[in-house]
């Protein structure tokens, strides 16, 4: 287990380094660069040299490669051109905002996922599934933003029961008591986590019910059967755990998920996270920003497996890691 | 909007639906058309496919205006739905099921071109990975997991980035060179158990060059979940290529794209909201059918696989 453990997080930083050196390049080999005279913005060469000296882009590409990665090394993933400030400090402030809508948005994919799931399952073939598989079928195949805008045209401009966007009130915030600010908070988190988690658990309902109808299909579901048991009891204990491991891979997968919708959603509703930072940032060709953003996402990911895979191996004693039979 | 325009629009709504009961009736023969169409929703799937690919096809005859023509930019400015304009103009006072009508040969055509730019690179890494094993196996399997690790938005933001205005064969290629990584897992798998089965064997021992042993004897075999996932795939870059426009790097205006139409109307979502829900359905409606055909050819494509 051990030496699996070490070898699975070897890999997981040789991917991480890889992504680094991927997004370097492709960053560094884009035509468009910072600080060129544009149509609008007229730029005095001179300054321009002066400022490309001193954000080191005159230096060869293979300096400011190791300068970027030692730097990264000491946690430090570079200056923002655009905002002018520190990246570790903007990242400080929309990470966690990021991490608040994807939590969210998770807890709803999965619980509101895995519970239709269930019901489709015990109700296989049946009309409730029919429906029920059309309206999960629906919320599989619709585009995020679109969800986003439509639920916004619903509940924030008709029905005003959400804002339509932000992460507070921008007025009254400083003022509220505590648990007034806790309220406006949720009140703001409320539409755009439930857009991202409605659609995800469009995905995790369609899995969790095939998952599940393949235990049911199993003979020790007969035999519990057989014996007589209670339908709920078959389902709620029998079937259910043993299709609940599927969901653990799934959890893994919903990660770059989450952080794919996050980038729309946060341009939608105007919520300050990492994936507005990055759409935002390709507009200004602010390279660092980009490639810290798209680091960070990965690095997300990867860990995101690597707990998914522990998981599995805990969950599962089935798997017996570093035996050979380990998934790389 | 004339009648002629109406009686086109019919003509090809009543052609794809008889298309699609026709397809049922003439294969009502085969096991595997038998097994597709027990699905309740894969007749009605093929058939919305079909009529969006008519419309596409046949776009200058259903389409009443010019799509980016500003009509009348005083009086047909965000006007709703109407006996002239269907679906309503937009705030160029452009007509929107033209641009709707339009969109539709772009939005197919991004997803089909890239979805088999993805496939088809997929399928040669899968093939070479999972036949020669060793040392490429592992150099391509870890490219994969460095390609699976990045979000392909992230991927796609650092690659659209790259030119400034992007030309749409680019904008094809850029999609459906990211989007294949998932592919060519699938198909190694699927080779590494036949390569070791003995009619692969005896290819090999008759004296069949690499060459021949995959493209006649292994790919065969492995084209069934090819099929289902390019399917699949066509949905997820339609959804792809419709976020992208959506955030202003997808497809260039004033060509119309789905996804850069319900960017044209999200600042307006409360004042003028068909601006972006016609766009939007037509999205949903067509991933809904391509992912409604994609479950029916698993299940008719593979008959192994019980149908859930």
């Amino acid at each position: 287990m051990t030496a699996w453990l070490v070898r699975r997080c070897a890999a997981a930083i040789a991917i991480v380094f890889a992504v680094v050196t991927l997004t370097f390049l492709l960053i560094h080999l884009a035509p468009g660069t910072p600080f060129v005279p544009s149509d609008e913005r007229v730029l005095d060469p001179a300054v321009v040299d002066g400022l490309r000296r001193q954000f080191g882009l005159d230096r060869p590409l293979g300096v400011q490669y190791v300068r970027y990665v030692v730097a990264l090394l000491h946690g430090d993933p570079g200056y923002s051109f655009s905002l002018r400030r520190p990246i570790g400090e903007v990242l400080a402030t929309t990470v966690p905002n990021t991490l608040l809508l994807s939590g969210a948005a998770l807890a709803i994919d999965f619980l509101l996922g895995a519970a239709i799931g269930l019901y489709q399952a015990a109700r296989a073939r049946h009309r409730a599934d029919v429906v029920l598989g059309n309206a999960t079928l629906f919320l599989y195949s619709v585009p995020t933003f679109w969800l986003g805008l439509v639920l916004v045209l619903v509940f924030g401009q008709h029905l005003a029961w959400f804002p339509v966007g932000g992460d507070r009130n921008p007025v009254l915030y400083p003022s509220l008591s505590l648990l007034g600010r806790l309220g406006d908070r949720a009140w703001h988190l409320a539409l755009p986590a439930l857009t991202l988690g409605l659609v995800g658990a469009g995905g995790t309902a369609r899995f969790q019910r095939a998952a599940l109808l393949e235990v049911a299909g199993q003979d020790f579901i007969r035999t519990a059967r057989a014996k007589g048991l209670h339908e709920r009891r078959i389902w709620l204990v029998h079937t259910l755990r043993n299709a609940l491991l599927p969901l653990i891979t799934l959890f893994g997968l919903a990660l770059p998920f989450l952080l794919t919708g996050a980038v729309l959603i946060e341009t939608v509703f105007s919520w300050p996270g990492m994936g507005k930072l990055a759409a935002d940032a390709i507009f200004t060709r602010d390279y660092p920003v980009v490639t810290a953003a798209a680091l960070l996402a990965s690095v997300m990911v990867v860990l995101g497996s690597l707990v998914a895979d522990v998981l599995y191996s805990v969950a599962d004693p089935r798997i017996r890691l570093g035996k050979g039979g380990a998934r790389a | 909007m004339t009648p002629r325009h109406w009686a086109v629009l019919l003509a090809l709504l009543a052609a794809a639906a008889i298309g699609a009961l026709g397809l049922r009736a003439g294969t009502a023969g085969s096991d595997a058309a038998r097994r597709f169409f027990r699905h309740p929703t894969a007749a009605f799937a093929v058939g919305v496919l079909l009529f969006f690919v008519l419309i596409a096809v046949c776009a200058p005859l259903v389409a009443p205006y010019d799509p980016s023509a500003q009509l009348e930019i005083v009086q047909l400015q965000n006007r709703p739905p109407s006996w002239m304009h269907p679906l309503g103009t937009d705030l160029y006072s452009r007509d929107l099921l033209s641009r709707l009508v339009f969109g539709a040969r772009v939005s197919l055509a991004v997803g089909t071109l890239a979805m088999l730019v993805a496939v088809s690179l997929g399928a040669v890494v899968g093939l070479l990975a999972g036949y020669f094993h060793r040392w490429m196996d592992g150099v391509l399997m870890r490219l994969v997991d460095v390609g699976l690790a990045v979000p392909r938005i992230f991927l796609l933001l650092i690659a659209v980035s790259l030119w400034s205005q992007l030309p749409l064969a680019i904008l094809v290629l850029t999609i459906g060179l990211t989007g294949w990584f998932a592919t060519s897992r699938l198909v190694r798998a699927e080779v590494l158990s036949r390569r070791e089965l003995a009619y692969v064997d005896a290819a090999r021992a008759l004296g069949a060059p690499p060459a021949r042993v995959i493209l006649r004897h292994v790919l065969p075999n492995a084209v069934a979940p090819l099929i289902v996932s390019a399917a699949l795939g066509i949905g997820s870059v339609m959804l792809l290529e419709a976020s992208l426009s959506f955030l202003g790097i997808g497809v260039a205006p004033p060509t119309p794209s789905w996804g850069n139409m319900i960017a044209d109307g999200k600042e307006q979502i409360a004042t003028a909201p068909w601006t972006t829900l016609s766009p939007g359905l037509a999205i949903v409606l067509v991933v809904m059918a391509l992912n409604a055909v994609g479950d029916a050819l698993r299940d008719a494509l593979d008959p192994r696989r019980e149908a859930t």
